[in-house]
């Protein structure tokens, strides 16, 4: 047992002993170390005023993802190199990326600067991305700016982020892997004592041990929703157990019945093997929050806390995905639709917790299709989000599965609109109608900040339409404004004019 | 003198030739910004006994007259100081701008979601935010009054209603081949500059009090904790060396925050700092104000228009704030660049139990000039004709020239010409041809198009703030200190007055040592606003440089025996007739024969001669200009839009740094795209704001900005106006360069309906667009059911009929 946490930074070991369960990184830097270069916009993760890089080694090469500070507890440095803004300039030379930003005009009150660098920063050492426009943009959609309009970030992210990575944290990255290597010891963390810790187990045996003696512990995958109940609802959380150091709970398998995903990989993690099960999904992989947001946050955790703004479960569901629990009474699968009890509540014991989930694969007679709709493209959370998972046979439906976000208290199936829809022809909208009106049989959406129960309802009819249109074999240019190709929205401009 | 330099080298120094204004030059703080070393109030070094202030507010309460307050659990709490109330103020407890109507605190009254009646002062910021949520209020709650409508209803309002009016109108109306009418809603706009309100105020000898505060306005946060205090302006020093973002956000609301920490100051004996939380902010302070306008317009069978009737009723608040000069604007913009020659325009400025709206980038003139550019597109719709047509039309000319309000649009051949220009540019009617054929083939995507001309007064229509201060020092190192009036908010005025202090005064940049803004080394300043900051405090500089080296030049004269003219300054260098000096030498030369090296330079800006009361005079020295067209494509399934390619052409006169300028446009626009699109503030039906964080209030991100994204500057003749280098501001005007996005989205949805006006509201979210886009099916559905042909009436608004 260790009860200490330690990451490097610069090159040395940080070695943390007082720590408080709920402590933050962006407090850590800003009050603890004085080191205020990285700054508080929102204190919730969407505006990246705070973003730090954080590096970790994987399949034996430092990646450095954008984690936004203000929610990311200090705990959850455990193992991994902390790259703050100060850090990038060497014997006062300004990083590349920096230099770019100041030349360009990339900055003008300065306030989102730092979080953007290092957005920046982790570009600059990501492997594989295409010198573009949207990869930029999508990079970026978790940093706000108000001042600059972002054109000339953007310039500068693409004049300084896309060659070959030669900086100081390249140039030592051997002797940074070894000693990330060095400091994953595989033990158990603890911090603190019976009435309160921070708890990091190295193993599911280890989880399941703590877990069972502190059933009213928070389990914390990547905080990117339980650093809101302490930036925000200002919770007291005693007692922290974080899941990023479990062996094994970060499994991404693919097979060709479909994919396992344990419920610590984050969405970062998964999207490769998303997108090669179904492009629509992984398009909306890209929207769910930001960089930031899919690099700690994980889907697993966002199916455990039942959080009614998600939207994978929607998608999961209508693929028919189930769900793994376990606890020291043994483990269990269940459909993922029946996860969700109602609003906030889950079937989910004391002691248990989600260790994965598994997603079939369409089959060949399958359509999947799933759209967002938002009140901003990137960085938004569902207004209504709709999934369709259509099994066609002889141009009808033999069978569908349809689930919607945002219409009801817990993602759900629309199982009149379901029934209504078995046997119409994708060759006759008008069998279509009678599944149309089911979808107000289905759901009674509300009224909140995002959209009207009006326009849910609207709109929800309108995607199912899109959907079987597009099942029917209407050109997605012609239904999307964007699509889930990088060359859609200039093709579909193409194929108007 | 000593050295002389050699003769070839005072050769490659020349006069005439501009070295330091009118460059690309990086803004002053680049390379502290990318790298982290830039300090904001927050990041400053803070004694140890500094304590921290979190406002209180009772979360139940949108009004009421509060009968108790139980603060026992709150002052309980360990790591508890004091907790301060209206009662503990020294001095009046107010922070409004000059009303008198913002209390620091609330005492019997709670006026609107979010008013602050109490403060927790704590060691921490995390105790004093917990404590605060102890609080036990006992309120008795009133209906409060939400809407425009609910203030019309029972004459609630801050400030007196208010009119232009030239000729007859009403016979206009009447007379005039064609009319519309129509209801039109603008929202308003949350500014979330990415640093939140913050202050820090440190006690001094003699009941005095250093702050530092994140505000537009040091003089007034000075004023203001003078006033709350009970002492004198003297004992009160406010400074600022840099904001994370003001966009008008903290002209007055940033003195609530210094007040409060400048009473716990006082109260405690020890520094206090006072940082809003990110959804305390949203939730306090005032936004861009939100419109009901109800409009009329009569026009000929050509689309000119003959006469208006336009009725603004903005929902101010629950006090006045800003909301008088906003409002005004408003007006003065309500022409666009349209000559009206029958005109009557009228402003209501309601009183609402929501925070108090305030200065917002474009003070009121962007929803007056929005309101023209819905007026034109109705026209042309209803005539079948191109709306650039009709806006080209209706522009002001050599003999239409006249503004509603009696001023002189002086530069309307500028306007002319940048329309043409961009017309050009953008390839405005190839692509109108395009987009009608896409429209053609395309069922659920439609695309729109619109180039929208802006033309925007420049000077603060409040006349005595015309005015500014600066202070420049030569030290005989030849090192330069400068101070002004103006502040930095990321606009790039520090780096814009320093080239021109370069350029008067032949120092380079790097010897120039930019200082924050401070009261008490330059007084009685306006706010850096109304897109002054350089023609006012740039020019004050240039004055105070100009006299310094006028002192210099009369010494060199007399102790080389040369003409004035003989004698110029380059690069930190001195050229005196054949001879070349370096400035420090110069400099040290000079102070040696007692020379003053230091000098306060002031500037008013002439010409302006507004009277309100009478409503004549002219209010703006000048206006800048320029245009935008954008094309877009809504999905008339989901209301959801995509801008797909935007061109900008705007006028700064002869820029003084083409890429602050450059800077200022671009995010201007992308800032009023927000305005008009994402950004919607939703307050629930008890009066609650939702939107209260950027999880729920969305401004625009990377992905919203077009791919095809065409921007410059006009190449004219420089401002006709005395400015500083011929220069225009830019501050504000490019927001209104986004009313084309606005336009392009109501020219989609007109397209869904070819001949019927759609009723689209800002911001065109997508569910409004959705609106929009059904209202004008059922219109079509029932022009075809009862074979009646396209009306030429907008619809009127089905919330409420028309003032």
């Amino acid at each position: 047992m260790r009860e200490t946490i330690r990451f490097l930074r610069n090159g040395s070991v940080v070695e943390v002993r007082d720590l408080r369960p709920t402590d933050t990184v962006l407090d850590y830097l800003r009050l603890t170390l004085r080191r205020t270069g990285t700054k508080e916009g929102c204190a919730e993760g969407d505006c990246g005023a705070c973003t730090v890089a954080v590096g970790r080694v994987v399949d034996g090469e430092m990646v450095y993802q954008p984690v936004n500070s203000c929610i990311q507890l200090l705990g959850q440095l455990d193992g991994a190199e902390l790259v703050i803004v100060e850090d990038l300039a060497q014997d006062g030379r300004l990083h590349r990326v920096q230099q770019a930003m100041a030349d360009l005009h990339g900055s003008q009150c300065g306030f989102c600067t730092p979080g953007f660098i290092m957005s920046l920063f982790t570009l600059y050492h990501a492997k594989g991305q295409s010198r573009s426009r949207k990869a930029v943009t999508e990079w970026l959609a978790g940093n706000l700016c108000r001042c600059t309009g972002y054109r000339p970030i953007v310039e500068a992210a693409l004049n300084s982020c896309f060659d070959e990575a030669d900086d100081a944290f390249s140039w030592r990255a051997k002797d940074t892997i070894a000693q990330l290597g060095q400091l994953d010891d595989k033990r158990d963390v603890l911090i603190g004592n019976g009435d309160g810790f921070f708890a990091s187990p190295a193993s599911l045996e280890g989880l399941t041990a703590i877990y069972a003696q502190h059933p009213d512990a928070t389990l914390v995958a990547g905080a990117t929703d339980v650093g809101l109940w302490i930036t925000k609802h200002l919770m007291e959380l005693p007692k922290v157990i974080w899941l990023g150091r479990i062996e094994g709970l970060d499994r991404v398998e693919e097979s060709p019945a479909g994919l396992l995903i344990g419920a610590g990989a984050t969405y970062q993690a998964c999207e490769a093997a998303i997108s090669r099960l179904s492009p629509d999904l992984g398009a909306l992989w890209t929207r769910i929050g930001s960089k930031q947001v899919r690099a700690s946050g994980t889907v697993g955790g966002n199916i455990a806390n039942g959080s009614p703004i998600g939207d994978t479960p929607p998608a999961l569901i209508a693929l028919g995905a189930t769900l793994e629990l376990q606890s020291r009474e043994g483990d269990r699968t269940l459909p993922l639709e029946d996860f969700f009890i109602d609003y906030g509540r889950q079937d989910i014991g004391a002691g248990e917790f989600v260790t994965g989930f598994f997603v079939p694969r369409p089959k060949p007679d399958q359509v999947f299709r799933c759209y967002k709709i938002s009140k901003r493209f990137d960085q938004d959370i569902s207004a209504v989000m709709g999934a369709f998972l259509l099994t066609v046979v002889d141009n009808r439906i033999s069978e569908a599965r349809i689930a919607f976000g945002g219409m009801a208290a817990t993602p759900k199936r629309a199982k009149t609109a379901e029934k209504a829809l078995t046997g119409a022809s994708l060759a006759d909208p008008s069998t279509w109608n009678e599944a149309l009106k089911g979808l107000h049989a289905d759901y009674t959406p509300m009224s909140d900040m995002r959209a009207s129960s009006a326009y849910r309802l609207e709109t929800a009819r309108a995607l199912l339409v899109k959907a079987l249109m597009e099942a029917s074999g209407t050109d997605p240019a012609q239904l999307r404004l964007r699509g889930p190709d990088p060359d859609f929205a200039s093709e579909s401009m193409e194929a108007a004019e | 003198m000593t050295t002389k330099a050699k003769a070839t080298e005072s050769q490659t120094i020349e006069a005439g030739n501009l070295v330091s204004v009118q460059r690309p030059i990086r803004h002053d703080s680049a390379a502290k910004h990318v790298s982290g070393e830039a300090i904001y109030i927050d990041d400053m070094n803070e004694p140890v006994v500094t304590l921290h202030v979190v406002p209180g507010w009772d979360r139940d309460t949108v009004c009421g007259r509060l009968i108790s307050l139980d603060l026992e659990a709150v002052r309980a709490t360990p790591g508890v100081v004091a907790v301060i109330t209206a009662d503990d103020v020294p001095g009046t407890n107010d922070c409004s701008s000059a009303a008198g109507d913002d209390p620091v605190m609330a005492k019997e009254e709670i006026s609107f979601f979010g008013q602050v009646v109490f403060a927790v002062v704590a060691t921490t910021r995390e105790i004093a935010s917990k404590a605060a949520r102890k609080a036990v209020f006992d309120v008795e709650a009133y209906q409060p009054l939400l809407t425009q409508e609910d203030a019309a209803a029972n004459d609630s309002m801050v400030l007196p209603d208010y009119q232009f009016r030239r000729g007859d109108p009403e016979a206009g109306l009447a007379g005039a081949d064609r009319k519309l009418d129509g209801t039109f809603r603008i929202g308003g706009q949350e500014h979330f500059y990415l640093e939140g309100q913050v202050a820090f105020a440190m006690p001094q000898e003699d009941l005095g009090m250093q702050v530092y505060s994140s505000t537009q306005h040091p003089t007034e946060i000075q004023h203001t904790v003078a006033k709350v205090l009970g002492v004198t302006d003297a004992l009160v020093n406010a400074e600022v060396r840099r904001m994370g973002g003001g966009f008008g956000g903290k002209e007055s609301q940033a003195n609530q925050w210094a007040a409060l920490a400048a009473i716990a100051a006082r109260v405690t004996g020890k520094p206090c700092k006072l940082r809003l939380d990110r959804d305390d902010d949203m939730i306090m302070t005032g936004k861009r104000h939100d419109f009901r306008v109800d409009w009329q317009v009569g026009f000929g069978a050509n689309g000119l228009i003959r006469a208006t009737d336009i009725a603004f009723q903005a929902r101010c608040g629950y006090s006045a704030d800003l909301s008088l000069g906003v409002n005004d604007r408003t007006m003065f913009h309500a022409d666009s660049s349209y000559f009206y020659p029958d005109a009557v325009i009228r402003s209501r400025r309601l009183k609402t139990n929501t925070c108090s709206n305030t200065a917002f980038r474009g003070f009121g003139g962007p929803q007056g000039m929005i309101t023209a550019e819905k007026m034109v597109e109705c026209i042309a719709i209803s005539l079948g004709e191109d709306a650039l047509t009709i806006r080209k039309r209706n522009f002001y000319t050599e003999e239409r020239n006249v503004t509603p309000y009696g001023m002189p649009v002086e530069e309307h051949e500028v306007l002319h010409d940048i329309v043409a220009q961009l017309e050009a540019s953008s390839d405005y009617w190839v692509r109108r041809e395009k987009v009608r054929d896409f429209n053609k083939h395309n069922a659920v995507l439609k695309k729109g198009l619109a180039l929208t001309p802006v033309k925007f007064g420049i000077s603060f229509t409040l006349k005595h703030l015309n005015q500014a201060g600066a202070l420049v020092h030569l030290y005989t190192d030849g090192s330069v200190q400068l101070n002004h009036g103006g502040t930095e908010m990321g606009q790039g005025l520090y780096t814009k007055v320093a080239q021109i202090v370069s350029e008067e005064l032949g120092v380079n940049l790097d010897k120039i040592r930019i200082t924050a803004t401070d009261t008490s080394k330059v007084p009685n300043t306006a706010p850096t606003a109304a897109s002054s900051g350089t023609d006012l405090n740039g020019m004050a500089a240039k004055i105070a440089a100009r006299t310094i080296k006028d002192r210099l030049i009369a010494h060199l004269a007399e102790q080389h025996d040369c003409p004035p003219e003989a004698i110029f300054f380059r690069d930190d260098k001195v050229v005196v007739a054949d001879e070349t000096f370096s400035m420090a030498q110069i400099a040290r030369e000079a102070h040696m024969a007692r020379i003053q090296l230091s000098d306060a330079g002031y500037y008013a800006t002439p010409m302006i001669t507004w009277d309100r009361e009478s409503t004549t005079g002219r209010p703006f020295f000048y206006f800048a200009y320029g245009a935008a067209c954008s094309e877009v494509t809504i999905d008339t399934m989901t209301g959801e839009m995509i801008v797909n390619r935007v061109d900008l052409l705007h006028d700064v006169g002869h820029s003084l740094n083409p890429a602050i300028d450059i800077g200022q446009i671009e995010g201007g626009f992308v800032q009023g795209m927000g305005w008009l699109t994402t950004e919607e503030l939703v307050w629930d039906e008890k009066g609650r704001l939702r939107t209260h964080a950027p999880s729920t209030y969305k401004i625009p991100t990377a992905s919203d900005i077009p791919d095809d994204f065409r921007v410059r500057l006009y190449e004219g003749k420089g401002n006709p106006q005395d400015t500083v280098y011929r220069s225009k501001a830019v501050g504000e005007p490019p927001v209104m360069l986004a009313n084309a996005v606005f336009c392009a989205i109501h020219d989609a949805v007109a397209n869904v309906a070819p001949g019927f006006i759609p009723d689209l509201n800002a911001p065109a979210t997508p569910e409004e667009i959705l609106r929009a886009v059904r209202l004008m099916r059922d219109q079509a559905h029932r022009a075809a059911e009862t074979a009646v042909k396209p009306p030429v009436k907008a619809p009127v608004d089905p919330e409420g009929a028309p003032a």
